[in-house]
């Protein structure tokens, strides 16, 4: 420590909030699920909502997200996050119901349920967050895992003849009428997280004014499930996966940008 | 007008990822040689460079940064 002397609250410029619990998260060193937490639980506290927020889990890496966010939460079943969400944003309609959800969970097992609740237009939150493998179970293929990649069920890299395309659910999802807001953001640097946090709160701002889905996939890394270190990862991913999925908006106010 | 800046790490909590180190744009931090009780080598200010912009603490998936900024 160079200057002690300036160590005083008046000079704060940022601190962990209160909105996450002082449990220490789980996830792999430089994992973007951390750094996703966070500026949701910012956003949180910086809209005043803690108690009415309801946070819905899903089965992958972050089925312990209830541990981390100190919000009223639900664990779902796998793939089943949109559904519940559904269910409490009908029954409390003031509340703010939003799913976290991996790649594994939104766009392979939940795939109906994603696209039904969309479809709908239930007035929730989904954050998606596409690192393109299957983290917790080992790094097994996903369907947004790219053509080439390796990963433990693909040891070849995956390939069209055996295995299709990868999935861009984001686009998908955002041909339906019922999504409001979708758009697609990174965390891997300090402007990224800044953009994707101003994403985050516009999905929540939409949810107050009860506009419809709000749908934002976060492109993030997986070091371990990827073979590499975080700050590789993060150089990775952004040589590839935004390549196949780019950065910025898709649908803003119910209307497709061109 | 100088600004300083000053960075606290809880050093226990940090996974040493090192994802804060590449978002310095002062060079300030640095993985440390120690390791905490983890084993994990935390990173921390090897330089009295910081501007206290919270590019690190945006960054860092764990939260354990705090920054303190002054207008000197």
């Amino acid at each position: 420590m160079f200057n002690p002397d300036i160590i005083k609250p008046e000079n704060l410029v940022y601190k962990r909030t209160d909105v996450l619990t002082q449990a220490v998260m789980h996830y792999c060193p430089g994992c973007g699920h951390g750094t996703t937490h966070r500026i949701i639980a910012e956003v949180i506290e910086e809209m005043g909502i803690q108690d009415k927020a309801i946070c819905v889990a899903p089965v992958g890496c972050s089925v312990l997200a209830y541990n981390y966010f100190n919000v009223d939460s639900l664990g779902a079943a796998h793939g089943r996050a949109p559904a519940i969400a559904t269910a409490i944003q009908r029954l409390y309609p003031d509340r703010y119901t939003f799913t976290y959800q991996g790649d594994g969970d939104l766009a392979a097992i939940g795939t109906a349920e994603t696209i039904h609740a969309c479809n709908r237009g239930e007035n929730i939150v989904i954050v998606f967050i596409n690192n393109g493998i299957y983290g917790m179970t080992g790094g097994q293929m996903a369907p947004t895992t790219l053509i080439g990649m390796k990963t433990a069920t693909s040891p070849y890299g995956r390939t069209v003849e055996l295995n299709g395309y990868p999935l861009q659910i984001t686009e998908l999802l955002a041909e339906l009428p019922g999504t409001y807001y979708v758009t697609r953001q990174s965390v891997q640097t300090a402007a990224a997280v800044r953009k994707t946090k101003k994403a985050i709160r516009q999905a929540f701002e939409n949810q107050k004014n009860k506009k419809g889905t709000s749908f934002v996939e976060v492109v993030s890394n997986c070091n371990s499930g990827w073979k590499m270190t975080p700050v590789q990862a993060n150089k990775w991913m952004e040589e590839n996966m935004f390549v196949k999925y780019p950065i910025g908006d898709i649908k803003v106010d119910g209307q497709k940008v061109k | 007008m100088a600004i300083k800046g000053e960075v606290v790490i809880d050093k226990e909590r940090c996974k040493g990822c090192g994802v804060c180190v590449v978002a310095c744009p002062n060079k300030v931090l640095a993985l440390a040689k120690n390791v905490n009780g983890k084993g994990y080598n935390y990173s921390e200010a090897i330089i009295d460079n910081c501007i206290g912009c919270a590019s690190c603490a945006m960054v860092c998936p764990d939260g354990v940064i705090t920054v303190y900024k002054v207008k000197l």
